[in-house]
């Protein structure tokens, strides 16, 4: 029997790595940027080869969620259950997506995304 | 040398790094990881959700004998502006079955352009329906292929029945400098908008 086609198979499979859970502690937003120190990168040798990779991905350069999921190849609601799990450990730090309230600070968002695109 | 203090992108020095993001939307093969490929800094990459075959598309799951997973995928780059500031291009799933992922994609966006090729401007009815029911600034823009029928921007206005407070440009999803404009008017009208909304006169400094 294709396993694609077992009922009990099919979602369970890709969670295996989150235990079967499939609700992330936080709701990380796919731009939503996460990085990694170096401390924490030797901290999350010790948390599993999965969690690990996902370190890697960060050591040196932000990541959002969704290159974290891109460059593991992991899929997207896996990767959110296993990044939210590391930014509640301590072994990512999470950055704010664009804020979403505030006329001054949406204002000014637009106005340094706006000359940024004008200096590409 | 001492790789300690090697930190190009400030990682490690505890500063906040602000995203913001850009929606691509348009119909199955318009152009859209064309687009963002021709702006991104990086190759446009793509992320995969799973879902189960049973909730796309369908009302009543319980019709559905057993389960079966489906991917959806979508392709998105990336645009480093400073240490502190990166903008992200998301490409919506072509396929309109996948109109749940749409809602994820745009939470939160600045805005975005719905790209319409004139050869199957039909294509484009669904996508701008769904911006239309929603709160997100908008603009749509006539992607040109080579061979592609020539309308002026106001015959494809008038006949999509675009409102016309939604901006519209011309563009080459090929052309770097292209690109930029589109999203150039995006957070232009983004801009706009948040103003009007906040009873300032309508400028853009």
């Amino acid at each position: 029997m294709d396993p694609r086609r077992d009922p009990r198979g099919a979602l369970v499979r890709p969670y295996a790595v989150t235990r079967g859970r499939t609700e992330p502690l936080q709701n990380i937003a796919l731009e939503a940027v996460l990085s990694s120190t170096p401390t924490q990168s030797a901290e999350a040798r010790f948390a599993g080869h999965d969690k690990y990779r996902i370190s890697s991905v960060c050591e040196g350069r932000a990541q959002s969620l969704a290159e974290i999921a891109a460059y593991t190849r992991m899929p997207l609601g896996v990767t959110r259950v296993l990044v939210a799990d590391m930014v509640a450990e301590g072994l990512l730090t999470l950055h704010t997506a664009a804020p979403a309230t505030g006329f001054a600070a949406r204002m000014n968002l637009l106005g340094r995304v706006l000359s940024g695109l004008r200096e590409l | 040398m001492d790789f300690a203090n090697y930190d190009p992108d400030g990682v490690n020095r505890g500063r906040e790094i602000i995203s913001a993001k850009i929606v691509i939307a348009g119909g199955f093969g318009v152009g859209k990881t064309t687009l963002v490929g021709a702006i991104s800094e990086i190759q446009p990459l793509t992320t995969e959700a799973l879902m189960t075959a049973a909730g796309v598309g369908i009302d009543d799951a319980s019709k559905v004998p057993g389960k079966e997973t489906t991917t959806v995928a979508m392709d998105f780059g990336r645009i480093t502006m400073a240490e502190d500031l990166i903008l992200y291009l998301f490409g919506t799933p072509g396929q309109t079955r996948f109109w749940f992922m749409w809602d994820e994609i745009i939470r939160g966006a600045v805005g975005a352009a719905v790209l319409v090729d004139t050869r199957r401007i039909t294509d484009a009815f669904a996508p701008l329906d769904y911006f239309e029911n929603r709160k997100l600034p908008y603009v749509v823009a006539l992607n040109r292929f080579g061979d592609a029928p020539h309308y002026e921007l106001e015959e494809v206005r008038e006949a999509l029945a675009i409102s016309p407070d939604v901006p519209m440009v011309l563009c080459d999803a090929r052309q770097r400098d292209s690109v930029k404009q589109v999203l150039v008017t995006v957070v232009e009208h983004a801009m706009l908008r948040l103003q009007a909304e906040h009873g300032y006169p309508a400028s853009v400094g």
